[in-house]
């Protein structure tokens, strides 16, 4: 309790709302509550911003996985107050983390590297969120670099270009005329029907969808998993979890295809942040901080305070002492409050996400080498759709690579993240132990396992020799909140989109501020930012 | 700029553009003022920069600019005190044509002026790109910017392989880009005429380049700037030396001559031909229009005086001279029994050229006999007044006469003697195999039009590839494939169907007359029955067989009647090599003009006509009329003579088309009847006009 002296007491002592946590669904709450007028006090225990969605040196990221794969620890404390206090606990997000050293290269340059917890993540050029940051002004604090291609693993596992547009579909030798044929008019198809709408039913399965208009195999699997990023097999029907409707496939579909050539300096679809996905959580508490919120680093929260009946809640206790009031208070996913909670109390549901998720798990790797795994291509994209790795596989495999113009790793290093859905750890890391193999050579020393296969696989491609990996497994369960005025934001989920979590953020503050708009559109025009600053550096 | 749409400018606009153009005219007339009187004072030179920049179309203003220019440079060299450095004079040019572009950058009068002050040593050619790489990203298709591009290229001396990965980044970007393509078209000619290192070997170079281009035609075939592309690749691989293909008289014929009427016939067992001027045509049939054919290329030795410095005469040539058909004249032998012989050696010489190019360089030889029959005075005046029925009864089918039938296959099967026959590269062959099997592929799944046209197109190009330089029919040549792909494009795309119609014709008459059992079928001889030792003919049918027009002519030259009745005919644009053909049926086609029928004037021997139930006179707006020659088109122009047609009656006038078509033709008989255009009036013209016809509209004149 000693440091905590060397803290000055925060002022004012009241705020309309408490964010604890700098993930970027809070600091986007932080932010659109400030816009509104509200008086906002924003607290992170850790001394960096970002927390879950944080970009961080390798060894601050390695530590901050392993304080966070550890079980909660219970600062119990009892209260003389008339006030009831409830200890604020966290619980582990990630776990089995694996971490393969082939080099110590990457170690001992720990602070030219900044990587992403919540990786892989880009943006679409069209998507709502980078209509948000546009709308919000916050693209001055920040800059973009094109991811310029995507990769598909084939057959045989050889990676093949996607023909997502039509120049590229133009370009690519991996598709036969007909199918190069097939696709375009399925593209084109699907512009008709979002500009003429379509007597079809649009709540089918959109791999139905697919099948209806005569496309390959080959072609509905690089539409799914390329395009529309789904996550399970739409072929086994019965062991989704996320078929995907012919309305929502187009509508990806549209999105993906509106995204290419909206900025000029972007050839493709996606973009990526320099210096790592952790500053557009920054980026909005810049903006946050500007329309008068208090930034507080390095502060935790001891306790959440109870008026005396135990159910209304009144404020936080800081881990300086300091009791701070408030009518609102947000934390970030990986805080608990106990269950021991007085009776008559009950647990609700205050975020609407598919049951079905609620149980699952994102693998996520990352990967450090000194080449890229596609010659031509500094930063992509490379899928592994459902079945590519193994026949058992279920779920797609995503990877982002990010080259040092991103900002991310020293020079002539590249930066590899890997994800994907899966029931539990062993088959988390399996998937991706695939995909990892599909895509470098893993030094023999090490690879305890299918030894044969690997000196067989390098001669076969050139590929990159992995210097450095690290495997975990991060909980997509959600823990919900029990009061009406304390709310828990969306974790990082498993998409390479945030459109989910915007989704939720949205709802989150309507839920805390009915009455407000989300950022009502400001008199600055977006438009002069799309020619300005958002226009991407080549 | 392409796909924005236009928008009608709003009141405020239009305010805008009137005070605009008040301002303009003040300029303009300023600057009017100091063009005539040669003032280039500052304050001048800076009003004309004010009006190109807001009017870079103006013509008057960039010729002012330079004679400005001029004078300042000028001026410095004359070491006059206060003049300009000729650096900054040159740099203000520059920099005024930038501004003038960035309003409209497709003012040539702009890009012209950048390539004067260009000329005058000034800036860099790197400048320049820089430039043109602004320039091309606002419109990637922008053609002024490709072609001074290629000035800027030729200027810094880049290599064109380097250009040609230009081309291929561009259509990369975009390939819905005509310019680029074009633009690659011009560089890979440059590169193959070259040689140069990669591309000596055409045939593969061309086949990676079809293969690039299907990339663009799968992806999508509804965008015809790679097709136009495809096309022109297409021409490159077809792209062979000239041959003559077939002559008239033929290879190893014996020709009967006479002055008048000839009583050495009727007889099918040699051809024969007559003339007052005792000369008898000789045509030459190449494999596609050449120039060049003159004495100095094509001799011809007789055993007689044949004749010195023979004239030669394109036949159906077009603008620039080439034609498919050479004609000369030659003299007749002395009256003898004997036969004399004439050898013609083609190309023994170079010269002869043909419009792709491509050099005719194989000579060839065509010997035949010529003599003169004995007059007979007896029969001479009965065969021009005998009346032509056309019936049916009176055509003999060659199988009834066999020893006509073996000179008939003679006639058919084209003989010329070659040294070393060209033949064309297999590795072309598998080029257009393999087009024509992905072609199919496209369309199995895709209806598009031009994709079908493209296949009938290859599948053409493949015929004339496996029949180059061979006179054999050959087996696959999928006739009937095309012909279905032709009427599938009249119906999926009735905007062309003229186009399609014509290259139906072609198709049909390549397949008649592609063998000599099909073409025997057609030919016969005619016979008028109630006078059967007087006149027989030669003749080919091609009735109802939906011809627009008429080809393969190489077939026929030797035919004196043909029936082209009941077919769509619009043209008859290629008949002019039939110069044996005396009886010509054309009724019930679709002619729409006199004007149309033109080339019947290069037919000295024709004698009988039928043009009836056509569509002459139907159309009040007849464009065809004005695509073909008229007095307003400066083909017939000089034989026009204004002065005199004014004075003559006013028939003449009225029926002017009539009267430029008929009164050059010789005939005997005409049939007119059921053309909207006919009426007394009509008739009692072309009587009077054509002192030596017999019979009209099947009643006798006289």
């Amino acid at each position: 309790m000693d440091e905590t002296t060397l803290f000055p007491p925060i002022e004012p002592s009241n705020f309309d709302l408490i964010v604890v946590g700098t993930g970027l669904p809070e600091s986007i709450i932080a932010a659109a509550a400030s816009a509104a007028g509200k008086t906002v006090l924003h607290l992170d225990p850790n001394p960096f911003y970002g927390t879950h969605s944080a970009s961080l040196p390798l060894d601050d990221f390695i530590s901050f996985l392993r304080s966070h794969s550890e079980s909660p620890s219970l600062q119990v404390q009892t209260s003389d107050d008339d006030d009831v206090s409830i200890p604020l606990a966290t619980r582990p997000l990630y776990s089995n983390l694996e971490i393969n050293l082939h080099s110590s290269e990457p170690l001992e340059n720990s602070n030219k590297f900044t990587l992403d917890l919540g990786a892989p993540c880009a943006f679409l050029c069209a998507d709502a969120m980078i209509d948000l940051i546009l709308k919000t002004g916050i693209n001055q604090y920040m800059e973009f670099k094109s991811v310029d291609s995507s990769f598909v693993s084939g057959g045989a596992g050889k990676l093949e270009s996607v023909p997502d547009s039509r120049s590229a579909i133009f370009k690519t030798r991996s598709l036969l005329g007909p199918e190069k044929y097939q696709l375009m008019n399925f593209f084109k198809h699907v512009q008709g029907i979002l500009e003429n709408g379509s007597e079809e039913d649009m709540e089918i399965p959109f791999v139905d969808f697919l099948t209806k208009r005569g496309l390959s195999q080959k072609l509905k699997s690089i539409i799914l998993y390329t395009i529309a990023w789904a996550d399970y097999d739409q072929g086994k029907l019965e062991f989704c979890k996320d078929v995907i409707t012919t309305r929502s496939g187009i509508n990806r579909l549209a999105l993906y295809h509106s995204s290419i050539g909206r900025f000029s300096n972007a050839n493709g679809a996606i973009i990526y942040p320099i210096y790592g996905q952790g500053e557009l959580s920054q980026a909005f508490c810049r903006r946050a901080a500007v329309k008068g919120c208090i930034y507080v680093l390095r502060m935790p929260v001891i306790s959440v305070l109870m008026d005396k009946d135990g159910r209304t809640y009144q404020g936080v206790r800081l881990a300086s002492g300091q009791e701070l009031s408030s009518t609102l208070l947000i934390l970030a996913p990986s805080f608990t409050i106990p269950k021991s909670l007085p009776p008559g109390v009950e647990v609700t549901n205050s975020n609407h996400k598919s049951p079905s998720n609620a149980e699952g798990k994102v693998a996520r790797g990352i990967c450090i080498a000194k080449n890229s795994v596609k010659p031509e291509a500094a930063n992509c994209l490379v899928f592994f759709p459902p079945r590519s790795l193994y026949p058992e596989q279920i779920t797609s495999v995503r990877v982002l690579q990010l080259s040092s113009n991103v900002g991310v790793c020293p020079s002539k290093t590249f930066v590899t993240y890997l994800s994907a859905v899966c029931d539990d750890s062993v088959e988390g890391k399996k998937l991706l132990n695939a995909a990892i193999n599909a895509l470098f050579h893993i030094a023999v020393s090490s690879s305890s396992e299918n030894n044969e296969i690997d000196n067989l696989r390098e001669h076969a491609e050139e590929k990159p020799c992995l210097l450095w990996s690290a495997l975990y497994i991060q909980d997509l369960t959600k823990f919900h909140g029990a009061f009406n005025s304390i709310k828990f934001t969306p974790m990082p989920d498993e998409h390479l989109h945030y459109d989910d979590i915007l989704d939720a953020t949205e709802k989150l503050f309507k839920e805390l501020f009915p009455n407000e708009d989300f950022f009502a559109t400001t008199s600055t025009s977006d438009e002069q930012h799309l020619d300005g600053n958002t226009e991407l550096d080549p | 700029m392409h796909g924005i749409p236009r928008k009608a400018p709003t009141q405020e606009e239009r305010d805008g553009s009137s005070i605009k153009a008040a301002k303009l005219r003040d300029l303009q007339s300023q600057l009017l003022h100091f063009h005539y009187n040669k003032i280039y004072t500052k304050e001048a030179i800076e009003i004309s920069a004010q009006l190109l920049e807001s009017n870079p179309e103006h013509y008057t203003g960039w010729n002012y600019r330079k004679l400005a220019v001029q004078h300042l440079l000028d001026r410095h060299q004359e070491n006059e005190v206060d003049s300009e450095l000729p650096q900054s004079v040159l740099d203000e040019e520059l920099r005024l044509v930038e501004n003038a572009l960035k309003r409209n950058f497709k003012a040539y009068g702009a890009w012209h002026h950048r390539k004067w002050v260009l000329s005058k040593g000034h800036s860099s050619p790197d400048r320049e790109l820089r430039l043109l790489g602004k320039l091309q990203k606002l419109d990637s298709r922008n053609f002024h910017a490709w072609n001074y591009r290629r000035f800027i290229t030729e200027l810094k001396k880049i290599p064109d392989e380097d250009e040609l990965q230009y081309t291929t980044d561009m259509i990369y970007d975009n390939f819905s880009n005509y310019s680029a393509w074009h633009n690659r078209s011009m560089l890979l000619s440059k590169l193959l005429e070259k040689r140069a290192k990669g591309y000596d070997k055409t045939e593969n170079v061309l086949s990676e380049e079809f293969e690039f281009v299907r990339n663009a035609l799968f992806t999508d075939p509804d965008d015809q700037s790679g097709w136009f592309y495809h096309l022109w690749l297409l021409g490159q691989t077809l792209k062979r030396e000239p041959l003559v293909i077939s002559s008239s008289p033929p290879h190893g014929s014996n020709l009967s001559l006479s002055i008048d009427n000839p009583d050495c016939q009727p007889s099918f067992s040699k051809i024969y031909h007559q003339s007052k001027e005792r000369t008898f045509p000789l045509i030459l049939y190449f494999s596609e229009a050449v120039v060049g054919v003159s004495s100095s290329t094509v001799t011809v030795e007789f055993d007689y005086d044949g004749g010195d410095g023979l004239i030669w005469h394109p036949l159906s040539a077009n603008k620039l001279g080439f034609s498919q058909a050479w004609l000369a004249y030659i003299k007749y032998p002395h009256d003898s029994l004997e036969s004399c012989h004439v050898k013609v050696t083609v190309a023994q010489f170079p010269g002869i050229i043909s419009s792709s190019g491509m050099p005719c360089s194989q000579s060839c030889f065509i010997s035949f006999t010529a003599s003169v029959c004995s007059n007979n005075q007896e029969h001479s005046k009965v065969q021009t007044t005998h009346k032509i029925s056309w019936n049916e009864e009176n055509f003999k089918a060659h199988s009834t006469h066999p020893e006509d039938a073996n000179l008939l296959a003679s006639l058919c099967k084209l003989n010329i003697t070659k040294e070393n026959m060209p033949t064309t590269p297999m590795l072309c062959i598998e080029t257009i195999s393999n087009e024509i099997a992905c072609s199919r592929e496209l369309l199995s799944s895709s209806n598009c039009k031009i994709g079908k046209l493209i296949l009938a197109r290859l599948l053409v190009a493949h015929n004339t590839l496996m029949t180059y330089g061979c006179m054999d029919s050959i087996t696959e040549a999928h006739y009937e494939e095309i012909l279905a792909l032709y009427h599938d494009l009249m119906k999926m795309d009735h905007a062309h169907i003229g186009y399609y119609e014509d290259e139906y014709s072609l198709v049909v008459m390549k397949q008649l007359t592609s063998n000599t059992e099909s073409l025997l079928k057609l030919c016969g001889n005619y016979e008028e029955l109630s006078l059967p030792s007087i006149s027989s003919y030669t003749c080919v049918r091609l009735k109802g067989l939906s011809l627009s027009r008429v080809s393969c002519m190489e077939h026929l030259l030797w035919v004196q009647m043909l029936d082209l009745s009941h077919n769509k005919l619009r043209s008859i644009e290629g008949l002019e090599a039939l110069q044996l053909l005396s009886c010509l049926k054309l009724s019930k086609n679709r002619f729409s003009s006199f004007t149309a029928l033109e080339p019947l004037k290069m037919l000295k021997s024709l004698q009988v006509l039928d043009v009836s139930y056509n569509e002459i006179g139907a159309h009040s707006i007849d464009t065809r009329r004005y695509m073909c020659s008229s007095p307003l088109n400066s083909t017939t122009g000089s034989e026009w003579q204004l002065k005199r047609f004014a004075e003559e009656d006013a028939d003449m006038k009225h029926f002017w088309d009539a009267y430029l078509l008929f009164k050059d033709l010789n005939l005997v008989q005409l049939d007119i009847v059921g053309n909207a255009v006919v009426d007394e009036r009509l008739k009692a013209f072309l009587v009077k006009l054509m002192s030596a016809l017999k019979w009209f509209d099947g009643e006798s004149c006289h």
